[in-house]
Protein backbone atom coordinates (compact mmCIF):
# COMPACT_ATOMS: atom_id res chain seq x y z
CA UNK A 1 0.00 0.00 0.00
CA UNK A 2 1.71 3.12 -0.83
CA UNK A 3 1.68 5.80 1.83
CA UNK A 4 3.05 9.74 1.51
CA UNK A 5 6.72 9.66 2.57
CA UNK A 6 8.45 9.74 6.06
CA UNK A 7 10.35 12.76 6.88
CA UNK A 8 11.25 11.55 10.70
CA UNK A 9 14.81 12.61 10.90
CA UNK A 10 16.85 13.19 14.47
CA UNK A 11 18.38 17.03 15.53
CA UNK A 12 21.48 16.02 14.23
CA UNK A 13 19.77 15.22 10.67
CA UNK A 14 18.15 18.20 10.48
CA UNK A 15 20.95 20.52 11.48
CA UNK A 16 23.41 18.86 8.41
CA UNK A 17 21.15 20.51 5.58
CA UNK A 18 22.19 23.35 7.01
CA UNK A 19 25.07 25.46 5.84
CA UNK A 20 27.24 28.20 6.22
CA UNK A 21 26.20 31.39 5.09
CA UNK A 22 22.18 30.52 4.54
CA UNK A 23 19.61 32.25 5.00
CA UNK A 24 16.83 30.72 8.02
CA UNK A 25 14.18 31.83 9.30
CA UNK A 26 13.08 30.85 12.75
CA UNK A 27 9.20 30.50 13.51
CA UNK A 28 6.90 31.39 17.54
CA UNK A 29 7.01 34.92 18.65
CA UNK A 30 9.39 36.71 20.47
CA UNK A 31 9.37 33.84 23.81
CA UNK A 32 6.60 32.04 22.66
CA UNK A 33 6.87 28.41 21.02
CA UNK A 34 10.39 28.43 19.39
CA UNK A 35 12.27 25.95 17.74
CA UNK A 36 14.82 25.53 20.80
CA UNK A 37 16.48 22.36 19.99
CA UNK A 38 16.98 22.81 16.67
CA UNK A 39 18.43 26.26 17.61
CA UNK A 40 20.57 24.58 20.17
CA UNK A 41 21.58 22.03 17.58
CA UNK A 42 22.79 24.87 15.53
CA UNK A 43 24.81 26.69 18.62
CA UNK A 44 26.48 23.34 19.20
CA UNK A 45 27.60 23.00 15.09
CA UNK A 46 30.41 24.81 13.39
CA UNK A 47 27.80 26.87 11.17
CA UNK A 48 28.79 30.33 10.30
CA UNK A 49 27.79 33.54 8.73
CA UNK A 50 23.91 32.82 9.14
CA UNK A 51 20.86 35.47 8.15
CA UNK A 52 18.75 35.09 10.78
CA UNK A 53 14.56 36.43 10.34
CA UNK A 54 12.99 36.01 13.40
CA UNK A 55 10.22 38.16 15.84
CA UNK A 56 13.04 37.28 18.10
CA UNK A 57 13.48 35.91 21.35
CA UNK A 58 16.19 34.19 23.24
CA UNK A 59 16.87 32.50 19.47
CA UNK A 60 18.20 35.23 18.68
CA UNK A 61 19.92 36.02 22.04
CA UNK A 62 21.78 32.96 22.01
CA UNK A 63 22.93 32.61 18.30
CA UNK A 64 24.18 36.43 18.38
CA UNK A 65 26.05 35.50 22.00
CA UNK A 66 27.54 32.42 19.55
CA UNK A 67 28.69 34.68 16.78
CA UNK A 68 26.76 32.89 14.42
CA UNK A 69 24.95 35.52 12.87
CA UNK A 70 26.20 38.00 9.77
CA UNK A 71 22.68 39.18 9.70
CA UNK A 72 19.57 39.61 11.19
CA UNK A 73 16.22 40.29 9.95
CA UNK A 74 14.25 41.60 13.06
CA UNK A 75 11.17 43.77 14.57
CA UNK A 76 11.92 43.24 17.98
CA UNK A 77 13.73 40.98 20.26
CA UNK A 78 12.12 40.74 23.55
CA UNK A 79 12.31 37.62 26.50
CA UNK A 80 8.25 39.51 27.49
CA UNK A 81 8.59 39.02 31.28
CA UNK A 82 11.99 40.68 30.53
CA UNK A 83 11.34 43.43 28.16
CA UNK A 84 14.99 43.60 26.74
CA UNK A 85 17.01 40.37 25.26
CA UNK A 86 20.48 41.22 27.18
CA UNK A 87 22.27 39.19 24.95
CA UNK A 88 21.00 40.78 21.22
CA UNK A 89 21.61 44.28 23.36
CA UNK A 90 24.77 43.46 23.95
CA UNK A 91 25.18 42.07 20.56
CA UNK A 92 24.10 45.28 19.39
CA UNK A 93 25.59 47.69 21.58
CA UNK A 94 29.16 46.16 20.88
CA UNK A 95 28.76 46.01 17.08
CA UNK A 96 29.23 42.09 17.01
CA UNK A 97 26.11 41.67 14.36
CA UNK A 98 27.72 42.98 10.79
CA UNK A 99 24.16 44.05 9.02
CA UNK A 100 21.08 44.66 10.73
CA UNK A 101 17.56 45.24 9.09
CA UNK A 102 14.90 46.35 11.37
CA UNK A 103 11.60 46.05 10.53
CA UNK A 104 8.17 46.71 11.36
CA UNK A 105 6.17 43.29 12.97
CA UNK A 106 3.69 43.70 10.37
CA UNK A 107 6.17 44.69 7.44
CA UNK A 108 7.88 41.05 8.59
CA UNK A 109 4.41 39.43 8.16
CA UNK A 110 4.23 41.10 4.66
CA UNK A 111 7.63 40.15 3.59
CA UNK A 112 7.04 36.86 4.48
CA UNK A 113 3.64 36.65 2.70
CA UNK A 114 5.39 38.11 -0.67
CA UNK A 115 8.35 35.25 -0.28
CA UNK A 116 5.12 32.80 0.44
CA UNK A 117 3.43 34.14 -2.93
CA UNK A 118 6.25 34.40 -4.78
CA UNK A 119 6.37 37.65 -5.42
CA UNK A 120 9.12 39.84 -5.06
CA UNK A 121 7.52 42.59 -2.75
CA UNK A 122 3.39 43.38 -1.07
CA UNK A 123 3.18 47.21 -0.79
CA UNK A 124 1.80 48.58 2.71
CA UNK A 125 1.90 51.49 5.25
CA UNK A 126 3.76 50.24 7.47
CA UNK A 127 7.85 51.96 7.73
CA UNK A 128 6.21 55.19 5.47
CA UNK A 129 7.86 58.37 7.27
CA UNK A 130 9.65 56.12 9.81
CA UNK A 131 13.11 55.21 10.12
CA UNK A 132 12.21 51.79 9.17
CA UNK A 133 12.86 53.18 5.30
CA UNK A 134 16.18 55.68 6.40
CA UNK A 135 17.58 52.70 8.01
CA UNK A 136 17.13 50.28 5.17
CA UNK A 137 17.58 52.64 2.08
CA UNK A 138 16.90 49.58 0.03
CA UNK A 139 13.58 49.20 0.98
CA UNK A 140 11.55 51.27 -1.54
CA UNK A 141 8.41 52.77 -2.03
CA UNK A 142 6.05 52.24 -5.26
CA UNK A 143 3.34 54.32 -6.32
CA UNK A 144 -0.15 53.21 -6.24
CA UNK A 145 -1.42 52.69 -10.24
CA UNK A 146 -4.71 53.97 -8.12
CA UNK A 147 -5.90 56.94 -7.74
CA UNK A 148 -7.77 57.08 -4.09
CA UNK A 149 -10.64 59.20 -3.34
CA UNK A 150 -9.03 62.06 -3.29
CA UNK A 151 -7.02 61.71 -6.70
CA UNK A 152 -3.84 61.23 -5.07
CA UNK A 153 -1.51 58.35 -6.30
CA UNK A 154 -0.48 56.94 -2.76
CA UNK A 155 3.41 55.78 -2.25
CA UNK A 156 3.64 53.32 0.07
CA UNK A 157 6.30 51.04 1.03
CA UNK A 158 7.14 47.79 -1.41
CA UNK A 159 7.95 45.24 1.20
CA UNK A 160 10.73 43.20 0.44
CA UNK A 161 10.13 39.29 0.24
CA UNK A 162 11.93 37.17 2.89
CA UNK A 163 13.02 34.68 1.44
CA UNK A 164 13.95 31.86 3.57
CA UNK A 165 16.50 29.06 2.23
CA UNK A 166 15.39 27.10 5.21
CA UNK A 167 12.51 27.72 7.68
CA UNK A 168 12.52 26.15 11.23
CA UNK A 169 9.45 25.79 13.77
CA UNK A 170 7.98 23.75 16.65
CA UNK A 171 4.65 23.14 16.74
CA UNK A 172 2.57 20.45 19.23
CA UNK A 173 1.81 17.44 17.08
CA UNK A 174 2.99 16.23 13.71
CA UNK A 175 2.33 12.99 11.66
CA UNK A 176 5.69 11.26 10.21
CA UNK A 177 4.51 13.24 6.92
CA UNK A 178 4.85 16.54 7.77
CA UNK A 179 1.49 17.53 8.79
CA UNK A 180 0.99 19.65 11.86
CA UNK A 181 -1.01 21.30 14.47
CA UNK A 182 -0.75 23.64 16.71
CA UNK A 183 -3.08 23.18 20.10
CA UNK A 184 -2.26 26.96 21.69
CA UNK A 185 -4.09 29.96 21.24
CA UNK A 186 -1.97 31.37 18.51
CA UNK A 187 -0.50 30.08 15.37
CA UNK A 188 2.14 32.73 14.93
CA UNK A 189 3.35 32.94 11.86
CA UNK A 190 4.71 29.20 10.96
CA UNK A 191 2.60 28.78 8.15
CA UNK A 192 4.32 31.45 6.36
CA UNK A 193 7.92 30.64 7.45
CA UNK A 194 7.62 27.01 5.91
CA UNK A 195 6.05 28.76 3.04
CA UNK A 196 8.81 31.07 1.95
CA UNK A 197 11.31 28.94 2.61
CA UNK A 198 12.75 26.40 0.20
CA UNK A 199 13.15 23.87 3.12
CA UNK A 200 11.31 23.75 5.76
CA UNK A 201 11.81 21.50 9.12
CA UNK A 202 9.31 20.99 11.98
CA UNK A 203 10.15 19.76 15.69
CA UNK A 204 7.19 18.59 17.65
CA UNK A 205 6.11 17.79 20.78
CA UNK A 206 5.28 14.82 19.95
CA UNK A 207 4.70 12.84 16.84
CA UNK A 208 1.01 10.81 16.06
CA UNK A 209 -0.23 8.83 13.82
CA UNK A 210 -2.42 11.20 11.05
CA UNK A 211 -5.68 10.23 12.45
CA UNK A 212 -4.49 11.25 15.90
CA UNK A 213 -4.22 14.89 14.66
CA UNK A 214 -7.79 15.31 14.52
CA UNK A 215 -9.09 12.67 17.05
CA UNK A 216 -9.92 15.56 19.92
CA UNK A 217 -8.83 18.90 17.88
CA UNK A 218 -10.34 20.78 15.58
CA UNK A 219 -9.14 20.52 11.97
CA UNK A 220 -8.58 24.41 11.78
CA UNK A 221 -5.66 23.51 13.64
CA UNK A 222 -3.98 21.82 11.14
CA UNK A 223 -1.55 24.57 10.30
CA UNK A 224 0.85 22.86 8.49
CA UNK A 225 0.64 20.36 5.37
CA UNK A 226 3.03 18.07 4.74
CA UNK A 227 3.64 19.35 0.87
CA UNK A 228 5.40 22.57 2.73
CA UNK A 229 8.08 20.07 4.82
CA UNK A 230 11.04 18.54 4.35
CA UNK A 231 11.70 17.04 7.85
CA UNK A 232 10.17 16.16 11.21
CA UNK A 233 11.53 15.65 14.08
CA UNK A 234 9.92 14.35 17.45
CA UNK A 235 11.69 17.43 20.43
CA UNK A 236 9.63 17.09 23.47
CA UNK A 237 10.16 19.95 25.81
CA UNK A 238 12.31 20.97 22.30
CA UNK A 239 10.74 24.83 22.87
CA UNK A 240 12.07 24.98 26.57
CA UNK A 241 12.35 27.87 27.57
CA UNK A 242 9.77 29.82 25.63
CA UNK A 243 6.24 28.49 25.97
CA UNK A 244 4.57 25.55 23.97
CA UNK A 245 0.88 26.11 25.56
CA UNK A 246 -1.02 23.80 26.42
CA UNK A 247 2.09 21.39 26.49
CA UNK A 248 3.49 23.83 28.75
CA UNK A 249 3.95 27.43 29.97
CA UNK A 250 7.34 29.51 29.56
CA UNK A 251 9.67 28.70 32.12
CA UNK A 252 10.00 31.96 33.80
CA UNK A 253 12.56 30.79 36.28
CA UNK A 254 15.09 29.61 33.89
CA UNK A 255 14.48 32.42 31.84
CA UNK A 256 15.64 34.57 34.85
CA UNK A 257 18.70 32.77 35.26
CA UNK A 258 18.99 32.97 31.37
CA UNK A 259 18.72 36.72 31.65
CA UNK A 260 21.11 37.12 34.84
CA UNK A 261 23.88 34.69 32.64
CA UNK A 262 23.70 36.93 29.87
CA UNK A 263 23.54 40.08 31.33
CA UNK A 264 26.71 39.27 33.42
CA UNK A 265 30.46 39.14 33.40
CA UNK A 266 32.18 36.76 30.72
CA UNK A 267 32.08 33.96 33.68
CA UNK A 268 28.68 34.33 34.33
CA UNK A 269 27.97 33.38 31.05
CA UNK A 270 30.93 31.01 30.52
CA UNK A 271 28.67 28.80 33.65
CA UNK A 272 25.35 29.15 32.36
CA UNK A 273 27.04 27.51 28.82
CA UNK A 274 28.86 25.15 31.18
CA UNK A 275 26.06 23.83 33.00
CA UNK A 276 23.30 24.00 30.51
CA UNK A 277 24.75 24.20 26.67
CA UNK A 278 27.80 22.36 26.89
CA UNK A 279 25.69 18.80 25.65
CA UNK A 280 23.53 17.32 23.63
CA UNK A 281 20.11 18.05 23.36
CA UNK A 282 19.70 14.82 25.78
CA UNK A 283 21.87 16.66 28.22
CA UNK A 284 20.51 19.81 28.26
CA UNK A 285 17.08 18.24 28.86
CA UNK A 286 18.43 16.53 32.11
CA UNK A 287 20.33 19.52 33.52
CA UNK A 288 16.83 21.74 33.14
CA UNK A 289 15.00 18.81 35.03
CA UNK A 290 17.94 18.86 37.54
CA UNK A 291 17.44 23.06 37.95
CA UNK A 292 13.90 22.30 38.14
CA UNK A 293 14.39 20.43 41.23
CA UNK A 294 16.85 22.89 42.90
CA UNK A 295 13.96 25.30 42.64
CA UNK A 296 11.34 23.04 44.27
CA UNK A 297 13.82 22.31 47.22
CA UNK B 1 -13.24 65.99 48.81
CA UNK B 2 -12.13 62.70 48.23
CA UNK B 3 -8.39 61.65 47.90
CA UNK B 4 -6.97 60.51 44.90
CA UNK B 5 -3.77 59.46 43.89
CA UNK B 6 -1.27 60.90 40.70
CA UNK B 7 -2.05 57.21 39.39
CA UNK B 8 -5.77 57.15 39.68
CA UNK B 9 -5.68 61.21 38.01
CA UNK B 10 -3.32 59.49 34.76
CA UNK B 11 -6.06 56.57 34.90
CA UNK B 12 -9.20 58.52 34.26
CA UNK B 13 -7.32 60.62 31.94
CA UNK B 14 -6.22 57.43 29.79
CA UNK B 15 -9.99 56.33 29.87
CA UNK B 16 -10.81 59.91 28.55
CA UNK B 17 -8.39 59.28 25.84
CA UNK B 18 -10.49 56.41 24.63
CA UNK B 19 -13.45 58.00 25.70
CA UNK B 20 -14.80 58.82 22.66
CA UNK B 21 -13.18 56.13 20.01
CA UNK B 22 -16.73 54.06 19.57
CA UNK B 23 -16.60 50.05 19.01
CA UNK B 24 -12.81 49.26 18.05
CA UNK B 25 -10.49 47.66 19.52
CA UNK B 26 -8.38 49.43 22.19
CA UNK B 27 -4.90 47.84 22.73
CA UNK B 28 -3.10 49.11 25.38
CA UNK B 29 0.71 48.62 25.96
CA UNK B 30 1.41 48.46 29.47
CA UNK B 31 -0.01 48.67 32.93
CA UNK B 32 -1.34 51.87 33.28
CA UNK B 33 -3.00 52.35 29.78
CA UNK B 34 -4.72 48.50 30.66
CA UNK B 35 -6.27 50.33 33.66
CA UNK B 36 -7.20 53.22 31.68
CA UNK B 37 -8.62 51.13 29.20
CA UNK B 38 -10.84 49.26 31.50
CA UNK B 39 -11.63 51.88 33.29
CA UNK B 40 -12.95 53.53 29.87
CA UNK B 41 -14.81 50.37 29.07
CA UNK B 42 -16.59 50.25 32.49
CA UNK B 43 -17.73 54.20 32.40
CA UNK B 44 -17.18 56.04 29.15
CA UNK B 45 -17.38 53.35 26.49
CA UNK B 46 -18.55 50.31 27.29
CA UNK B 47 -18.57 49.62 23.04
CA UNK B 48 -14.63 49.16 23.39
CA UNK B 49 -13.06 46.06 22.44
CA UNK B 50 -10.27 44.91 24.60
CA UNK B 51 -7.96 41.60 24.80
CA UNK B 52 -5.63 39.80 26.97
CA UNK B 53 -3.13 41.19 25.21
CA UNK B 54 -2.33 37.90 23.76
CA UNK B 55 -4.82 36.34 21.57
CA UNK B 56 -8.50 36.47 23.13
CA UNK B 57 -11.14 39.10 23.04
CA UNK B 58 -12.56 39.14 26.32
CA UNK B 59 -16.26 39.23 26.85
CA UNK B 60 -15.71 41.28 30.38
CA UNK B 61 -13.55 43.74 32.12
CA UNK B 62 -11.54 41.67 34.46
CA UNK B 63 -9.11 43.41 36.83
CA UNK B 64 -5.26 43.82 35.76
CA UNK B 65 -3.56 40.25 35.05
CA UNK B 66 -6.47 38.09 35.87
CA UNK B 67 -6.47 35.11 33.31
CA UNK B 68 -10.19 33.70 32.98
CA UNK B 69 -13.06 35.93 31.60
CA UNK B 70 -15.55 35.05 28.87
CA UNK B 71 -14.11 34.73 25.38
CA UNK B 72 -15.63 37.30 22.45
CA UNK B 73 -12.95 36.61 20.05
CA UNK B 74 -10.20 35.23 18.52
CA UNK B 75 -7.13 38.29 18.38
CA UNK B 76 -3.90 35.97 17.62
CA UNK B 77 -0.88 38.28 16.35
CA UNK B 78 -1.54 37.86 12.56
CA UNK B 79 -4.79 39.65 12.85
CA UNK B 80 -3.83 41.96 15.26
CA UNK B 81 -2.08 42.99 11.86
CA UNK B 82 -4.91 42.56 10.09
CA UNK B 83 -6.93 44.84 12.39
CA UNK B 84 -4.40 47.41 12.38
CA UNK B 85 -4.95 47.93 8.45
CA UNK B 86 -8.26 47.68 8.68
CA UNK B 87 -8.01 50.84 11.27
CA UNK B 88 -10.62 49.95 13.77
CA UNK B 89 -7.56 49.90 16.62
CA UNK B 90 -6.52 52.98 19.24
CA UNK B 91 -3.53 51.52 20.65
CA UNK B 92 -1.66 53.30 23.71
CA UNK B 93 2.12 52.66 23.01
CA UNK B 94 4.94 53.37 25.36
CA UNK B 95 7.92 55.94 24.30
CA UNK B 96 11.36 55.74 25.32
CA UNK B 97 11.71 59.01 23.65
CA UNK B 98 9.40 61.65 22.21
CA UNK B 99 9.82 64.64 20.08
CA UNK B 100 8.68 68.06 19.75
CA UNK B 101 7.10 66.65 16.52
CA UNK B 102 5.39 63.74 18.46
CA UNK B 103 7.76 61.13 16.58
CA UNK B 104 8.40 57.98 19.23
CA UNK B 105 11.71 56.10 20.03
CA UNK B 106 11.42 52.26 21.34
CA UNK B 107 13.93 51.22 18.98
CA UNK B 108 17.36 52.44 20.76
CA UNK B 109 19.06 55.01 21.99
CA UNK B 110 22.04 56.47 20.38
CA UNK B 111 23.50 55.75 16.77
CA UNK B 112 21.36 52.90 14.69
CA UNK B 113 24.33 51.37 13.52
CA UNK B 114 25.93 50.97 17.45
CA UNK B 115 23.61 51.97 19.09
CA UNK B 116 24.61 53.33 22.92
CA UNK B 117 21.27 51.18 24.06
CA UNK B 118 19.31 48.30 22.17
CA UNK B 119 16.05 48.86 23.39
CA UNK B 120 13.24 46.50 21.93
CA UNK B 121 12.59 47.41 18.38
CA UNK B 122 10.54 49.62 16.31
CA UNK B 123 8.32 46.68 17.18
CA UNK B 124 4.21 47.85 15.18
CA UNK B 125 5.14 51.50 16.20
CA UNK B 126 5.68 52.14 12.18
CA UNK B 127 2.67 50.76 11.07
CA UNK B 128 0.28 51.81 13.67
CA UNK B 129 1.26 55.11 13.52
CA UNK B 130 0.05 55.22 9.70
CA UNK B 131 -2.60 53.12 10.03
CA UNK B 132 -4.84 53.73 13.14
CA UNK B 133 -5.27 56.11 15.77
CA UNK B 134 -1.97 56.04 18.47
CA UNK B 135 -1.64 57.31 21.80
CA UNK B 136 1.42 57.41 24.44
CA UNK B 137 2.13 56.83 27.85
CA UNK B 138 4.95 57.96 29.71
CA UNK B 139 5.00 57.19 33.17
CA UNK B 140 8.35 58.98 34.29
CA UNK B 141 7.97 62.76 32.30
CA UNK B 142 11.19 64.12 31.90
CA UNK B 143 13.92 65.79 29.27
CA UNK B 144 15.47 62.18 28.47
CA UNK B 145 11.72 61.05 27.26
CA UNK B 146 10.51 64.54 25.68
CA UNK B 147 13.48 65.21 23.61
CA UNK B 148 14.09 68.35 20.98
CA UNK B 149 14.50 65.08 18.41
CA UNK B 150 14.18 61.17 18.63
CA UNK B 151 17.61 59.37 18.08
CA UNK B 152 15.43 56.65 15.97
CA UNK B 153 11.56 57.66 13.96
CA UNK B 154 9.80 54.41 15.39
CA UNK B 155 6.26 55.66 15.74
CA UNK B 156 6.07 58.74 12.94
CA UNK B 157 4.05 61.81 14.02
CA UNK B 158 2.29 63.96 11.89
CA UNK B 159 4.48 66.19 10.28
CA UNK B 160 6.82 63.77 9.23
CA UNK B 161 3.56 61.63 8.13
CA UNK B 162 2.46 64.82 6.14
CA UNK B 163 6.11 64.83 4.53
CA UNK B 164 6.09 61.22 3.31
CA UNK B 165 2.59 61.84 1.63
CA UNK B 166 -1.15 60.85 1.78
CA UNK B 167 -0.35 57.09 1.92
CA UNK B 168 1.36 57.79 5.04
CA UNK B 169 -1.18 60.63 6.46
CA UNK B 170 -4.23 60.24 5.70
CA UNK B 171 -4.71 57.65 8.58
CA UNK B 172 -1.69 59.06 11.06
CA UNK B 173 -3.71 60.37 14.43
CA UNK B 174 -1.39 60.78 17.38
CA UNK B 175 -4.34 61.44 19.62
CA UNK B 176 -2.92 61.93 23.14
CA UNK B 177 0.00 61.98 24.89
CA UNK B 178 -0.02 60.99 28.90
CA UNK B 179 2.28 61.57 31.36
CA UNK B 180 2.71 61.40 34.51
CA UNK B 181 2.47 65.49 34.73
CA UNK B 182 -0.02 65.99 32.28
CA UNK B 183 -1.81 65.40 29.01
CA UNK B 184 -0.74 66.65 25.98
CA UNK B 185 -1.54 66.38 21.76
CA UNK B 186 0.38 66.98 18.86
CA UNK B 187 -1.99 69.63 17.43
CA UNK B 188 0.24 72.79 18.30
CA UNK B 189 1.75 75.16 15.58
CA UNK B 190 3.42 73.28 12.68
CA UNK B 191 1.70 69.72 13.85
CA UNK B 192 4.04 70.10 17.28
CA UNK B 193 3.41 68.64 21.25
CA UNK B 194 0.77 71.01 23.35
CA UNK B 195 -0.01 70.95 26.69
CA UNK B 196 -3.79 70.03 26.88
CA UNK B 197 -3.87 70.19 30.74
CA UNK B 198 -1.61 70.24 34.30
CA UNK B 199 -2.42 66.88 36.49
CA UNK B 200 -3.74 68.26 40.47
CA UNK B 201 -0.90 69.80 42.10
CA UNK B 202 1.08 69.75 38.96
CA UNK B 203 2.90 73.38 38.11
CA UNK B 204 3.62 74.56 34.63
CA UNK B 205 7.18 75.37 35.51
CA UNK B 206 7.40 71.17 36.47
CA UNK B 207 6.48 70.43 33.06
CA UNK B 208 8.23 72.98 31.28
CA UNK B 209 11.51 71.97 33.32
CA UNK B 210 10.98 68.69 32.57
CA UNK B 211 10.42 68.50 28.74
CA UNK B 212 13.49 69.20 26.28
CA UNK B 213 11.72 71.10 23.88
CA UNK B 214 9.93 74.29 23.41
CA UNK B 215 6.28 73.17 24.48
CA UNK B 216 3.19 74.91 23.14
CA UNK B 217 1.43 76.08 26.16
CA UNK B 218 -2.15 77.46 26.36
CA UNK B 219 -2.65 81.11 27.75
CA UNK B 220 -4.83 79.43 30.18
CA UNK B 221 -3.50 76.01 31.57
CA UNK B 222 -6.56 73.47 32.62
CA UNK B 223 -6.13 71.08 35.08
CA UNK B 224 -6.74 67.50 34.21
CA UNK B 225 -9.81 66.70 36.04
CA UNK B 226 -10.41 64.73 39.32
CA UNK B 227 -11.07 60.63 38.73
CA UNK B 228 -15.25 60.68 40.23
CA UNK B 229 -16.38 58.39 43.27
CA UNK B 230 -17.35 55.59 41.11
CA UNK B 231 -14.42 55.74 39.20
CA UNK B 232 -12.41 55.33 42.32
CA UNK B 233 -14.52 53.07 43.58
CA UNK B 234 -13.94 50.93 40.19
CA UNK B 235 -10.22 50.91 40.16
CA UNK B 236 -9.73 50.35 43.71
CA UNK B 237 -12.16 47.60 44.06
CA UNK B 238 -12.57 46.11 40.80
CA UNK B 239 -9.58 46.88 38.47
CA UNK B 240 -6.27 47.46 40.88
CA UNK B 241 -7.23 45.93 44.08
CA UNK B 242 -3.78 45.43 44.64
CA UNK B 243 -3.17 49.38 43.99
CA UNK B 244 -0.33 47.72 41.16
CA UNK B 245 -0.93 51.26 39.85
CA UNK B 246 1.21 52.89 42.51
CA UNK B 247 4.70 50.69 41.49
CA UNK B 248 3.99 52.68 38.13
CA UNK B 249 3.63 55.92 39.13
CA UNK B 250 4.38 56.83 42.77
CA UNK B 251 1.84 58.62 45.42
CA UNK B 252 2.80 62.40 45.27
CA UNK B 253 2.88 63.31 48.91
CA UNK B 254 2.08 66.32 48.72
CA UNK B 255 -1.29 66.72 46.79
CA UNK B 256 -3.30 64.78 49.29
CA UNK B 257 -5.96 67.03 49.97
Amino acid sequence: MSKPRDKQMTIDEVVAQLSDGMTIGIGGWGPRRKPMALVRAILRSDLKDLTIVSWGGADVGLLARAGKIKKLVYAFVSLDSIPLEPNFQRARQNGTIPEIVELDEGMFQTGLYAAAQRLPFLPMRAGLGSDVLVNNSWIKTVASPYADENGDFEDLTAVPALKLDVALVHLNRADVHGNATYLGPDPYFDDLFVQAADKAFVSVEQIVDTAGLTVDTPVQRLLISRMMVDGVVETPNGAHFTLCTPDYERDEKFQKVYAAAASGSDEDWAAFEQRFLSGDEAAYQAAVAAFAEEQKA
Amino acid sequence: MTEFSRAEVCAAAIADAFADDGEIFASPMGMLPMLGVRLAKLTSNPDLVISDGESLFLGGTPPLFAKADVVEGWIPFRRVFDVVAYGKRHVMMGATQVDRQGNQNISAIGDFAQPKRQLLGSRGAPGNTVNNRTSYWVPKHNTRVFVENVDIVSGVGPARAKAAGPGASKYNDIHRIVSNLGVFDVKGAGDTVRLLSLHPGVTLDEVVENTGFALEVPSEVPVTREPTESELMIIRNVLDPKTLRDREVAPVVSEAK
